[in-house]
């Protein structure tokens, strides 16, 4: 097990459009901002997959690949991606990080800017060490 | 208030498998890409593909519009990594339907199995219909 260090992970539309078309979801609300603000989004939103995605990642980095038995997360705040050229940043931290057996619990926090975007994210991996 | 009906009849329905569907190595390496994965193994949101196809279907057969549907939440619960070659098929069940705020919202229950007819992961997903997040 790595060194728990926050990951960083900076968002634009470009990206959003990747990953429509790497996940198959294309939900108007991640592209478009004539339908997300139909439908009472401050604008366009990144898929709530694409920050789970990033917490995959940071969990394979924190871990070295450990074998990945649960992970999951409630989309609790929308995560608003402007159409410039800086994006977003969203962070994702290891808040607690519980051995049990041949298990390791991970508990995190989610950030985009100030805003927790994610309720109780929390990944169980093989303890590999 | 038609739309709180017709979902509500479809609880505890199991609508029709999707797939099967290989996963491939251009695939995982787009997907990747897509989520900043670094790992040599198979990125453990990957089923999304898979469980978004079943989705589709689902939102299709009872008349619901993607654009008002909002993602409340997912859980993901694997039996073992997914692997190149892995030819998945997924069966979704809605297994609650609740009334919020004016919006529905829909827990519905995936799973995913292999060729074998294993099962590979479990996914737990909560669709809101309707009301704005």
């Amino acid at each position: 097990m790595n060194e728990f260090k926050a990951q960083r992970f900076t968002l634009t539309r470009a990206d959003l459009v990747r990953y429509a078309g790497a996940s198959g979801d294309f939900n108007p609300i991640h592209w478009s901002e004539r339908t997300a603000v139909a439908v009472g989004l401050p604008g366009v939103i990144a898929h709530g997959m694409l920050t789970l995605g990033l917490v995959g990642a940071a969990v394979d980095t924190w871990t070295g690949g450990a074998e990945v038995l649960e992970m999951g997360a409630r989309f609790t705040a929308p995560v608003v991606v402007p159409d410039d050229e800086e994006g977003v940043e969203v962070t994702v931290a290891a808040t607690k990080v519980t051995r049990e057996n041949d298990t390791v619990t991970i508990a995190m926090e989610v950030r985009c800017g100030e805003t927790k975007v994610l309720g109780m994210p929390k990944a169980v991996v093989r303890d590999g060490a | 208030m038609t739309v709180v009906v017709s979902v509500a009849s479809v609880v505890e329905r199991e609508f029709p498998p999707v797939g099967p569907y290989v996963v491939s190595a251009a695939k995982v390496a787009e997907f990747a890409a897509a989520t900043r994965y670094a790992g040599s193994g198979v990125p453990p949101t990957f089923p999304i593909i898979l469980l978004n196809d079943a989705m589709l279907a689902f939102l299709a057969e009872v008349g619901l519009d993607l654009s008002r549907i909002v993602h409340g939440e997912q859980r993901f619960s694997y039996t073992r990594p997914l692997a190149l070659g892995d030819e998945l098929t997924a069966s979704l069940r809605v297994a609650s339907v609740r009334s919020l705020g004016g919006a529905d919202v829909i827990g519905t229950v995936s799973t995913l199995t292999d060729a074998s007819g294993a099962v590979v992961c479990e996914a737990k997903a909560t669709l809101v219909h309707g009301g704005a997040a």
